[in-house]
């Protein structure tokens, strides 16, 4: 599908094409697509979505992306959709309510094309942790999309839909949109509802769009962004649009790059892409400051144990008795659990929960979870520091780009480090966004990641887009992925 | 056995109580007693994928009224935790409660222990009171062999006691419970229904010889009746001693009481005690208490049990124990100040009386409250007027009070006028009753007359009977020993 969630939303309005006509592409793109972006397909359903979308456009009633297609994380719970995470342990769970970010796309009139794959329970970087089978990346179908949301960057890239939603608790929206060379935000902890998104590590969760642009991503955002009252961690605050600064100038913007980041642990190819997104920065009138985060280092460590704790103590209702997989032959009580969990789980999320059970123990609780939560602080005042002096952050998003499907799975911490750049972020409950810069090894995009203070999401838009009205490498497609 | 010899008891109690909230505490469904299985579990109560908690601001203030009410530090700012073990009841595979900062800290409840002489007030301290969400009920019954699940239960807010161990005897165990039963309905945040399971108590019980560290203690789980509370621990003291004086060591240990037998048995041992695991809830932020809100809780309650018997002592002359009594329960107590109020605060001695005797009697015999009784406060002071300008008498007052309570008529003066009660004082219409009573019965008149003293109240008795009570007692006396010359 050719277009962006900006321009299909003004052909919509100009009666050029309809939500049943941009919804029958989609799906077909989806269907013949290679990629194994999509768990589920479920065409009456789409259709019916695209067909009210049309009614209220015929009613005058219709926001701005009624009609526009995309595709659904496989992680928000949609009501009548098969809800699965990923995994297998919800293979036969169909949803019997809406997420909130899904009650807010219904009332924009998104029309759901599919349910995005993802790994397992967001765990993840590579989309290879599904239950469903890995996701391929449309710039080489030999390497992975990154993830979780891998499903919904590919998706996106290939041009199967012009949108689609992610979640990210420690990348898992900008790591694939880095890697398939899209845009991809996420919001301030607490911006975007978690009702109804499945859990992964409650106090780092966090929904967000990808897309094309920086434009179509605040579009996007304006849908699903805003307090909910069942989310007790949503934050109260009056409704933003964040398409409004979208195109101020960025003369006197101070970005800061901290000290290290495009050293030795960045590859040359990523580094180079990063540093001419940056000179192209400085171009448009911003200004370079180092700036320092002392913590930085500590990042991943504290994040692999604050995530599998929340998660080994969120994915305990997955128990085989209420819903879910349940195992076919047990003696008693203790097996039914043990046997369905361990079916029902794969071999990922299963080291996580053994992890988080660990550092959550009697015993180890002081050396591990309250360090990790200390580590945490120092994180969150090493940035509040960095903003006294700068206004955004820039750095890379991953230390290479895609690598090739299989290549890090027997070695999952060489795959944990991949996520030096970005679990941080959420550690500090702050917003980025992650943009194409350039190509690297083997032709494939590197991402640009842009990091702001609490509640900078428009202002993180904003530098994206002027980047973007100045480069044409978010204009770039794979060659006949799709 | 309040102490038995050569032993020291040590007690503490953690209790349940369900707070009186309309919803759960982290979702909208009902509380709701009795409805169909699983018919009052939402989304949240089911933990379906997604989900998250919200805090119910009801259950909230229910806590701040019990931290006011017993003098302890409502925390401004407490935290719910996660705490983590399997079972089919426990829907999200953890209960939120609190554990390290509870949302109340310390305070006091006093208790009455014993009666008469033996009778004895005491403080028990409170270590703290958190808020948590109740489990869902196993049901094993029925099933073909499988277990039923009912969730209609979970998510129901609790506010969980926990005494110090200072309490030496089932008796004070039992004081406690009974006072502390009466303070949360008393302020209103619990219905005190103990067969639906509101209000529910553990035990933890330990022995030990005067003057050494405390002993091992065994918690007895789940007791759901004064009685049980008692029946429970007085075996469990019993048990715990036997076993030192034979040569065994107490173990740590969860018991259970079978009132069948009358004995504790062992539910779970020290090893296989839970890693509960907990951490704070990172679904829900910090419960932040303002001190506004604080105020506004404390201009909602009512006058406390304590200053209301302070009250009572000093300003009608009752004794504490009386006080007490009458404070057992907000409604007795607005009762009896409704009949105080209406008879006079002369009448506060014997409208004590009355509320404590035959009122609570009569409410008892029917298994009604006092809020439904039959006879309202207006109509006891009605009563009580009578009696105290020598209208009726204390027994035709009785009798009075009983047709008040049948229904036969709107008040005391009604019943009195309408039944011909009022009490004879006229010595002219006594004289002649005397005169029949001591030729009936000239056997009395002879043994009086020998110096038998019972043989007098034997012939007052006749009289009183043959006026129908309306007699006064003491103008008979008079005019009785007039007759026979004594």
């Amino acid at each position: 599908m050719r277009g962006t969630v900006a321009s299909l939303a003004a052909e919509l309005a100009a009666g050029s094409v309809s939500a049943v006509e941009l919804a029958t592409e989609a799906l077909a793109l989806a269907q013949a697509s290679p990629l194994n972006v999509f768990i589920t397909l479920d065409p009456e359903r789409t259709l019916a979505e695209a067909r009210a979308a049309d009614v209220l456009r015929a009613a005058g009633q219709a926001g701005p992306l009624a009609g526009i297609p995309f595709a659904q994380k496989d992680i928000f719970c949609a009501e009548g959709w098969r809800t699965t995470a990923g995994s297998k342990m919800l293979g036969n769970f169909v949803a019997p309510y809406d997420a909130t970010v899904v009650v807010r796309g219904k009332a924009a009139g998104l029309v759901t094309i599919g349910r995005a794959n993802m790994d397992e329970f967001a765990m993840g970087s590579t989309n290879e942790n599904s239950a469903f089978g890995p996701v391929h990346n449309p710039w080489d179908i030999t390497r992975v999309p990154g993830g979780s949301s891998g499903g919904s960057a590919a998706a996106v890239a290939a041009g199967i839909v012009p949108a689609a939603t992610g979640t990210d608790t420690g990348g898992s929206i900008r790591q694939p949109a880095g890697f398939c060379g899209i845009t991809g935000i996420k919001p301030t902890y607490g911006v975007v509802s978690r009702y109804g998104m499945i859990a992964y590590a409650s106090s780092l969760d966090q929904g967000g769009p990808m897309a094309r642009t920086a434009q179509d991503c605040a579009m996007l955002l304006n849908a699903m962004a805003g307090f909910d009252a069942r989310d007790a961690t949503s934050l109260p605050r009056d409704a933003e649009d964040y398409t409004r600064d979208l195109d101020r100038p960025l003369d006197g913007l101070r970005v800061g790059v901290p000290r290290g980041w495009l050293a030795d642990g960045v590859s040359a190819d990523v580094r180079a892409a990063v540093e001419a997104g940056i000179v192209q920065l400085e171009t448009l009138g911003a200004k370079r400051v180092e700036v320092d985060l002392p913590h930085a280092q500590y990042a991943i460590a504290a994040y692999y144990v604050i995530a599998p704790a929340e998660a080994s103590s969120n994915l305990s209702r997955y128990d085989g008795v209420r819903y879910g997989h349940r195992a076919a032959d047990y003696a008693d009580l203790a097996e039914m659990y043990a046997r369905s969990r361990s079916e029902g789980f794969g071999a990922e999320v299963q080291r996580r929960i053994l992890v988080g059970t660990y550092v959550l123990s009697a015993g180890y609780y002081d050396a591990y979870y309250l360090k990790a939560q200390q580590v945490r602080r120092r994180i969150a005042d090493d940035f509040a520091a960095a903003f006294a002096q700068c206004d955004i952050i820039a750095g890379p998003i991953a230390p290479t780009v895609a690598y090739k499907l299989g290549e890090k799975t027997a070695d999952p911490v060489q795959m944990y480090l991949g996520d030096v750049y970005t679990t941080l972020v959420n550690l500090a409950g702050l917003p980025a966004l992650s943009l194409p810069c350039g190509f690297g090894e083997g032709g494939m995009p590197v991402g640009l990641q842009l990091i702001g203070g609490a509640f900078s999401e428009a202002r993180l838009l904003n530098v994206a887009h002027r980047f973007q009205q100045a480069t044409d490498h978010h204009l770039q497609t794979p060659g006949g992925a799709a | 056995m309040s102490r038995p010899n050569g032993w020291e008891v040590v007690i503490g109690l953690e209790t349940h109580v369900q707070l009186s909230t309309v919803s759960k505490i982290f979702s909208g469904a009902s509380t709701a007693f009795g409805a169909e299985p699983n018919r009052q579990a939402c989304a949240v109560d089911m933990a379906l994928p997604g989900v998250l908690p919200v805090m119910n601001e009801g259950a909230v203030d229910r806590a701040i009224a019990f931290g006011l009410a017993i003098g302890a530090h409502v925390a401004p700012r407490s935290v719910f935790a996660r705490k983590n073990y399997f079972y089919p009841d426990l829907p999200k595979g953890y209960q939120i409660s609190q554990f390290e900062i509870p949302v109340v800290q310390g305070g006091t409840i006093t208790i009455q222990v014993g009666e008469g002489d033996k009778a004895y007030a005491k403080q028990v301290e409170l270590t703290r009171a958190h808020l948590e969400e109740d489990a869902g009920k196993s049901l094993h019954e029925d099933f073909h062999g499988m277990s039923g699940i009912d969730l209609n239960r979970a998510g129901t807010p609790l506010l969980e006691i926990v005494t110090e161990p200072v309490m030496t005897s089932s008796a004070e165990a039992v004081a406690y419970a009974r006072a502390l039963h009466a303070l949360v309905m008393w302020i209103g945040i619990c219905d005190g229904n103990m067969q639906e399971g509101s209000f529910r108590c553990d035990a933890n019980v330990s022995v030990r010889r005067p003057g050494e560290p405390l002993g091992t203690r065994r918690e007895i789980k789940n007791l759901n009746s004064f009685r049980f509370l008692q029946q429970a621990i007085d075996y469990e003291i019993r048990w715990q001693i036997e076993q030192i004086e034979d040569g065994h060591t107490i173990q740590q240990a969860t018991v259970l009481f079978d009132p069948d037998s009358g004995e504790t048995r062992m539910m779970r041992s020290k090893e296989d005690a839970h890693d509960y695991r907990y951490f704070p809830d990172p679904d829900l932020p910090l419960l932040v208490i303002e001190p506004a809100r604080i105020e506004r809780v404390k201009a909602s309650l009512p006058e406390l049990p304590a200053a209301m018997q302070a009250r009572f002592a000093a300003d009608f002359g009752l004794s504490a124990y009386d006080a007490a009594q009458l404070t057992s329960s907000l409604e007795t107590a607005r009762y009896f100040e409704a009949v105080v109020a209406a008879a006079g605060p002369a009448q506060a001695k014997p409208a004590a009386n009355w509320v404590m005797g035959e009122v609570a009697a009569r409410l008892n015999r029917e298994e009604t409250s006092i809020a439904a009784s039959p006879v309202s406060s207006a109509q006891l002071a009605g009563v009580l007027a009578r009696v105290a300008d020598n209208t009726i008498s204390n027994t035709i007052a009785r009798k009075v009070f009983e047709a008040l309570w049948n229904g036969e008529g709107e008040s005391a003066d009604a019943i009195i006028e309408a039944q011909g009660l009022k009490q004879v004082t006229d010595a002219s219409a006594i004289e002649p009753i005397i005169d029949e009573v001591l030729a009936a019965n000239p056997q009395s008149v002879a043994e009086f007359k020998a110096g038998k003293e019972k043989a007098f109240n034997a012939l007052v008795g006749q009289v009183m009977k043959a006026s129908r009570g309306k007699a006064s007692p003491a103008q008979v006396n008079e005019l009785l020993k007039k007759k026979l010359g004594a």
